[in-house]
């Protein structure tokens, strides 16, 4: 199966997997939109994201995407480091026009994946976590929680929690230089590029970096300052 | 002005595939900078030579930067700090007195070292033997307009064809890839209508062997198209991409 044999197939699904965790950041980021305007919203859209089947069909979908993603970065920077041959240059000078970014995305992507766990741990596991062992509440704090009171976890760990919103922000950084390489170079291995969209792609790549994760970490500063909305 | 420099060569010596290799250093006294840099090589072999010692092997042929017979990393990139240039083109000018420079050969698994400099690029030639040809009998020249092609297609087509193989691109990726050089391969003949009779068949041979051959997956980093002594653009890989995908969806 070419897909999965030929370094285009594997490339392939760098890239398609990829700009899938791109439109599924862009459907977080709405949610987390709706809880700096509102807290009641935003626990309304946690509740019908909790443990409802199509909650957890989409939950699926999603992690199978993330570790396709994650192990296929596995396979292709394992391939590319044999491919690179034992001996090292003694001298590595980057190119004019190499961007970092690009010649860094497996750690950038470490990185996101670590910085994942702590949000699930944060989130996740209190929210759908909770729920599917069939708690409604979970205590935090010395409080209990609703499970699907997603705007008391965010005052509780945002809320005047510097060391959480530096953590956060160090996550958006990463997942920033990510993005732009990551998004242009998914279109590019899919083939739709040419020398006049070569540039333009790349200029669209910043700017969806930039708005994802400059939203992320606006968001998670007036978490920081006021809490979720009243 | 042209300056009488010296300068010290750090320059990675390998008796042969096997062994381990090491750099060595030497010192060139009083060069001018209007050498080139292969003149450059030579006059410290003449140097080698007459000290009974063994000359460095490095591969060059044409010097006019047509061939792609040279190689070289040098001080950190393929064909040395000039853009759009081979090592051929390289002049001592780019260099200032007192200055290190270290010469490395291409470091790639599908490029093994044959001695010192010199690496065995047979691996693109074997990607060509197995697609990058058109095979239609074409009997007696046509006339240039018999067959109509657009100025933009002809154009790319010739930017593509501009790539002499040299393996600069393998060189510089950090993922040791040879996409840039299959991509300007199956480019320069699927742009013409010659060359797309066999447009499938080629991307699917050209990109297989390539895989066999142990080079690794492009990550579009571009390092390829900075380092390339043609220029030859990164949006060949896309179209390369784009024929490899549809080739195979078409099966």
């Amino acid at each position: 199966m070419w897909l999965l044999n030929s370094s285009i197939g594997k490339k392939l699904i760098m890239s398609v997997s990829g700009l899938f965790l791109i439109l599924f950041l862009l459907f977080h980021l709405c949610m987390n939109i709706a809880a700096v305007f509102s807290g009641e919203a935003y626990n309304m859209i946690c509740g019908l994201l909790g443990s409802n089947w199509y909650a957890l069909a989409g939950t699926l979908v999603l992690a199978a995407g993330v570790v396709v993603h994650f192990v296929y970065a596995i396979i292709l920077t394992q391939q590319n480091r044999k491919a690179r041959g034992n001996d090292r240059y003694a001298i590595n000078a980057r190119p004019k026009g190499v961007e970092w970014a690009s010649q860094n995305m497996f750690v950038l992507g470490l990185i996101v994946i670590l910085f994942m766990v702590l949000h699930f741990t944060q989130f996740w596991y209190n929210m759908m976590f909770a729920e599917l062992a069939g708690h409604h509440e979970v205590e935090l704090g010395g409080a209990m929680i609703a499970t699907t009171h997603g705007a008391e976890f965010i005052n509780y760990f945002f809320k005047g929690n510097i060391v959480n919103t530096v953590l956060y922000l160090i996550w958006f950084a990463a997942l920033w230089f990510h993005l732009t390489h990551g998004f242009w170079s998914a279109i590019h291995t899919i083939g739709w590029n040419n020398t006049v969209w070569l540039g333009r792609w790349e200029c669209i790549s910043k700017w969806v970096a930039t708005i994802i994760c400059g939203l992320f970490a606006v968001i998670t500063v007036i978490f920081f300052l006021n809490g979720a909305g009243a | 002005m042209d300056k009488d420099i010296s300068v010290t060569l750090k320059v990675w010596r390998q008796r042969g595939p096997k062994e381990k290799g090491q750099f060595e250093t030497y010192k060139i006294e009083k060069i001018n900078q209007s050498v080139s840099f292969l003149e450059m090589l030579d006059i410290l072999n003449e140097q080698l030579v007459n000290e009974g010692k063994e000359p460095i092997v490095f591969d060059h042929d044409c010097r006019e930067g047509i061939c792609g017979m040279c190689s070289l990393y040098v001080n950190g990139h393929p064909h040395g700090p000039a853009t759009g240039a081979t090592t051929c083109q390289l002049y001592m000018r780019r260099f200032h007195d007192g200055e290190t420079i270290t010469i490395e050969p291409w470091r790639s698994a599908g490029f093994p070292v044959i001695r010192d400099l010199m690496v065995d690029r047979y691996a693109y030639d074997k990607i060509i033997q197995a697609g990058g040809f058109t095979s239609v009998n074409t009997g007696g020249v046509p006339d240039a307009n018999a067959i109509p092609i657009p100025k933009k297609d002809a154009d790319l087509a010739m930017d593509a064809a501009a790539c002499i193989g040299c393996g600069a691109c393998a060189a510089a990726c950090k993922n040791g890839s040879a996409m840039l050089f299959v991509s300007a391969k199956v480019s320069q003949l699927a742009l013409l209508p010659q060359g797309k009779v066999e447009a499938a068949r080629r991307a699917k041979a050209m990109v297989a062997k390539m895989d066999e051959l142990g080079f690794g997956n492009c990550t579009n980093t571009r390092a390829c198209e900075m380092e390339c002594p043609k220029n030859i653009s990164v949006s060949n890989i896309a179209r390369l991409n784009r024929e490899f995908i549809s080739a195979k969806l078409k099966d």
